[in-house]
């Protein structure tokens, strides 16, 4: 069905189309949204959920955690500052094991107070053993959360999916989106290891170092085991709804010369940079990131490489370039933009590709 | 009521000699049947229950962070309720995941009606970390950050719980297992949020011989600084071997002369303690008679 609204709106239709059992939830901007929609769902019947209105953050992940111990769907949302006052709780849920389904609106860190978009939220979460997408339209917004919950769910995986959209330049427009009726595409839950009253044991108990190596080999063997189950899920998705998604997409790529690459609402932007870029005689491409975690490498071979993180490891530097650094040894141009909610527009974009040196750091509005 | 012979906590666990905790935990298990699921944050129960793969326990224990106990039993009871299933969902913490770090989720589950049943056995401190104080030591009592002794009062976790109108709130004591049993019975008979406080004598935390913790439960409830009491939709009775000790006390000096954690109170303190104690026997007494 064809419909219009906002990414929250978007990810609150997802969420009741895909029938969660449980959802707990805290209010928090950009997100909010998210959460009364759901609210309204359920006070109206459109959604046959329990829904928890905990008291924080680091409760709304513990119930959901508490609710799939069980074996039931889950889901939650939150931004910034929620977020990383859930940390603990998300090391618990990917340790459990346990599939839960959380849309995060970026949102800037205090202080100053800000609440723009930044992807620091989400990406200083990387080591929880979360998988973390991040989504640039409305639509995208919609089907990337229907298939987190099947690969999150899927025994092969078993691990939380956060699906990342940015603060109100994503969770506030408006643009026309389709939903779909998932029925079979999302199986039902079957958590392998929800409480069974018959079989009791411990779970989470005190392990021994040796075992508990062993058991955080099996959430990295989970992470990639997602990869597949990625591609498998996309490819259904495209079969029944006819809507396309890859682990990254590619604009222009095939013989350009120089690529950029971003995450978010940036990573759409820089198509049209990229036209305006060829239009000059640039030989320019753009590959967006979908996925975060797993971290799943572009082929960059001969390319030079311009990436534009919308977060910082402070004492470090962008994190995207860093990784696709480690991961491929390109020597990527890193742009630090759009801190903040911070503007930058295609125009913007397309300047740092003229710019670009090779290796060096750029904060765009600061070093200018 | 009689208790069954079944047992949820076999036998050989990891707990300290004469540790109440683990026998609140076997009559609080007993009382539940099998049809349980115990929610555990950080505390000696943790360790209590065994090493993986091992468990000591014959009901599911799901182990939480210690902050969160509470919103994970709110996810969980909600869960079984969707799904038709009557499993009993217990939290059981210690005093610090309770009245400290705890009390955020404790109150928002309480505050939403959430049907479980919160157990804190409390040993008046981090005992799983090493005896730190906690919001519940009691004043004068040494621990390792309160070497000198503490010099603040207990909190008043019950009234803090009273607050939240939850269904059925009552007290308990290790040293008394069959009025423990009773009331964990009758908290899971009636749906909705329940709240239990046991109160449970820690050999090393309070430095006494171990075989000593049902004298020293007693030593509480007869000087009348542990009154045995629960209150069923809004109705306090006083239950047990408090009914005598509101009329005839013992003095807390011989409680608090027993156990090596007092050594540093002073007599102002002991004084203070002493009037607290008349103070909260005066105050529930008006209660039961209906003048409050
Ligand atoms: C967030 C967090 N902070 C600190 C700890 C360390 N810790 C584990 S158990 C505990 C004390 C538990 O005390 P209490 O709840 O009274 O239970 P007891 O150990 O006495 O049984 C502490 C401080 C932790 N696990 N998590
Ligand atoms: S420290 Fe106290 S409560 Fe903890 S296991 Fe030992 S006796 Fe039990």
């Amino acid at each position: 069905m064809l419909t219009f609204g906002t990414g929250n709106k978007a990810v609150a239709m997802a969420v009741r189309d895909a029938k969660p059992v449980v959802v707990a939830a805290y209010p928090i901007t950009p997100q909010t949204e998210i959460v009364e929609e759901i609210a309204n769902f359920v006070t109206d019947g459109s959604l046959d959920a329990r829904y928890i209105p905990v008291e924080s953050e680091h409760s709304s992940m513990a119930a959901c955690i508490g609710a799939a111990a069980t074996g039931v769907r889950t889901f939650t949302a939150t931004s910034s500052h929620g977020l990383v006052y859930m940390c603990e709780m998300l090391h618990m849920s990917a340790g459990a094991r346990l599939p839960i389904v959380m849309a995060n609106a970026n949102r800037a860190l205090g202080p100053g107070w800000n609440i723009g978009a930044e992807h620091s939220d989400s990406i200083s979460m990387r080591d929880t053993g979360w998988l973390q997408v991040y989504v640039s339209t409305v639509q995208e917004a919609y089907d990337a959360t229907v298939m987190a919950f099947r690969i999150a769910e899927h025994t092969d995986v078993l691990l939380p999916v956060m699906i990342n959209l940015d603060g109100f330049l994503l969770t506030h427009i408006t643009q026309t989106f389709e939903t779909v009726e998932p029925g079979d595409f999302i199986p039902p839950t079957a958590t392998p290891h929800a409480i069974d009253i018959n079989n009791p044991g411990g779970y989470g108990t005190l392990t021994p170092g040796n075992t508990h190596f062993k058991f955080r080999h099996d959430i990295e063997r989970g992470m990639q085991a997602s990869v597949p189950v990625i591609v498998e899920t996309e490819a259904d998705f495209a079969r029944r709804f006819g809507r396309e998604y890859h682990l990254y997409e590619e604009y222009r790529c095939e013989d350009a010369d120089v690529v950029i690459i971003a995450m978010g609402t940036l990573g759409k932007e820089m198509e049209v940079a990229v036209d305006i870029l060829r239009d000059e005689g640039v030989a320019a491409g753009a590959i967006r990131m979908r996925w975060f975690r797993p971290f799943i490498v572009p082929d960059l071979d001969g390319k030079e490489v311009v990436v534009i993180d919308r977060d910082y490891s402070f004492g470090f530097g962008g994190v995207v370039a860093n990784e696709l650094q480690a991961k491929c040894g390109c020597k990527p141009f890193s742009v630090i933009a759009g801190l903040g909610g911070q503007e930058v527009t295609y125009d913007d974009i397309a300047e740092f590709v003229r710019i670009r040196c090779p290796g060096k750091e750029h904060w765009f509005g600061v070093d200018d | 009521m009689a208790i069954p012979d079944e047992e949820f906590l076999l036998k050989t666990t990891s707990a300290c000699a004469g540790c109440p905790s683990s026998l609140i935990l076997r009559y609080v298990t007993k009382a539940a049947g099998a049809d349980t699921v115990l929610v555990i944050p950080a505390c000696c129960t943790s360790v209590i229950q065994g090493v993986y793969p091992t468990t000591a326990m014959n009901i599911p224990v799901y182990n939480v962070a210690f902050a969160s106990a509470a919103a994970v039993a709110s996810g969980m009871s909600e869960a079984f309720r969707a799904e038709g299933r009557k499993t009993n969902v217990i939290c059981y913490a210690g005093d610090g995941g309770t009245i400290d770090i705890g009390i955020q989720a404790l109150s928002g589950a309480l505050e939403r009606g959430t049907d479980f049943l919160y157990i804190c056995y409390d040993n008046e401190a981090y005992s799983n970390t090493g005896m730190q104080r906690s919001g519940a030591t009691p004043l004068g009592a040494m621990t390792t950050t309160t070497p000198g002794g503490k010099k603040d009062q207990k909190k008043d976790l019950d009234a803090i719980v009273a607050a939240h109108n939850p269904v059925y709130q009552a007290t308990a004591c290790a040293a008394y297992p069959q009025d423990l049993y009773n009331k964990v019975e009758k908290a899971l008979s009636i749906p909705g949020p329940k709240f239990m406080h046991v109160l449970a004598p820690c050999p090393p935390g309070w430095r006494f011989p171990s075989e000593k913790t049902i004298e020293m439960g007693k030593l509480a409830v007869k000087s009348g600084l542990w009154v045995l009491y629960e209150r069923e939709n809004g109705k306090l009775s006083i239950t047990g071997a408090s009914k005598a000790a509101m009329k005839k006390r013992i003095p807390v000096e011989d409680y608090l002369s027993v156990q090596g954690r007092f050594r540093k109170i002073t007599a102002a303190e002991t004084a203070e303690v002493q009037k607290t104690v008349e103070d909260t026997i005066a105050r529930l007494q008006r209660e039961v008679d209906g003048i409050c």
